[in-house]
């Protein structure tokens, strides 16, 4: 068989991100968009440290930064989700409008 | 012979590792943006999660793997979790999933998808498979040295860990006031 070259995993890379595109442009519920948020950022480490094979540990020190930075992205958004929904009892994106003219 | 100095010499079963693997981490994640009840999509993200690690160990990655159990699949899905079962109302599975302008949003990733196939098939000469610089067992200390090692000899980092440890203390302050009933 043909070998596992980085280009394998640079489009798994690109199907997670599309993937990931595609949640969050097209879901209502905002929990599903989050994650779907989530799932870019895998899509982006896993590039990340199949490039890192080729070019050093910086790659995966990247990697790491940006789980921590997933971790706090997830905590600060799903804080402001529980604010929302204390307000107003809906989790759609379609009716977090109050800001709408 | 260390396998991880010949790429030639590659143990038989890696190209099943991977596409199994690749197969677990893109079908969960379609599962993740398709389905109706939101702790399905959680539960299908904490496969992809864990199939991504999976991916990391092959790429003789093994801390980021570690990193990435421990702390995505172990601390933030458990979040999501948590929030999932705060939030969500039995009335949200019976609505509708996707919103009125699907098609754009399909069309546009679609698009996305084409344009990094391109970029893959115009720029396969610059993606040559050189093996790991240093062997696996030698990974956690390099990450360990550039991390926290002096700014003159090999911690690069140092100073980027130090404002992410601050971050993460930003974050943690915003997300206790923000669910306050009363700040």
């Amino acid at each position: 068989m043909v070998p596992i070259t980085t280009l394998h995993y640079l489009v798994v890379a690109a199907a997670l991100f599309v993937l990931g595109t595609i949640g969050v442009l097209t879901r209502r519920n905002v929990v599903i968009v989050l994650m779907s948020i989530e799932l870019i950022l895998n899509a982006v480490n896993l590039n990340l440290v199949a490039f890192s094979r080729m070019w050093g540990l910086g790659g995966q020190v990247f990697a790491i930064f940006i789980i921590v930075d997933a971790a706090a992205e997830a905590a600060v958004g799903l804080g402001i989700l529980i604010a929302f929904f204390r307000n107003k009892e809906t989790i759609n994106v379609d009716e977090i409008d109050l800001l709408k003219w | 012979m260390n396998p991880a100095l010949n790429v030639g010499s590659a143990p038989v079963a890696t190209p099943w590792f991977f596409y199994g693997l690749a197969a677990a981490a893109v079908i969960s994640g379609l599962l993740v943006i398709t389905r109706r009840n939101a702790v399905h999509s959680a539960l299908a993200l904490i496969v992809t999660l864990l199939s991504v690690a999976g991916l990391y160990l092959m790429l003789y990655a093994p801390f980021v793997a570690g990193v990435q159990i421990i702390v995505y699949a172990g601390g933030i899905m458990v979040l999501f979790l948590f929030v999932i079962m705060l939030v969500s109302i039995e009335r949200t599975v019976k609505e509708r999933q996707f919103n009125r302008i699907w098609p754009i949003g399909l069309l546009a990733s679609c698009a996305l998808l084409a344009l990094f196939l391109t970029a893959f098939k115009k720029g396969q000469s610059l993606f040559p498979n050189r093996v790991a610089p240093l062997p696996e067992a030698l990974n956690t200390q390099g990450i360990a040295a550039a991390l926290y090692g002096e700014a003159g000899k090999m911690g690069q980092y140092t100073f980027a860990f130090e404002i992410a440890s601050l971050l993460l203390l930003v974050a943690i302050l915003g997300a206790v006031i923000m669910t306050k009933k009363k700040i």
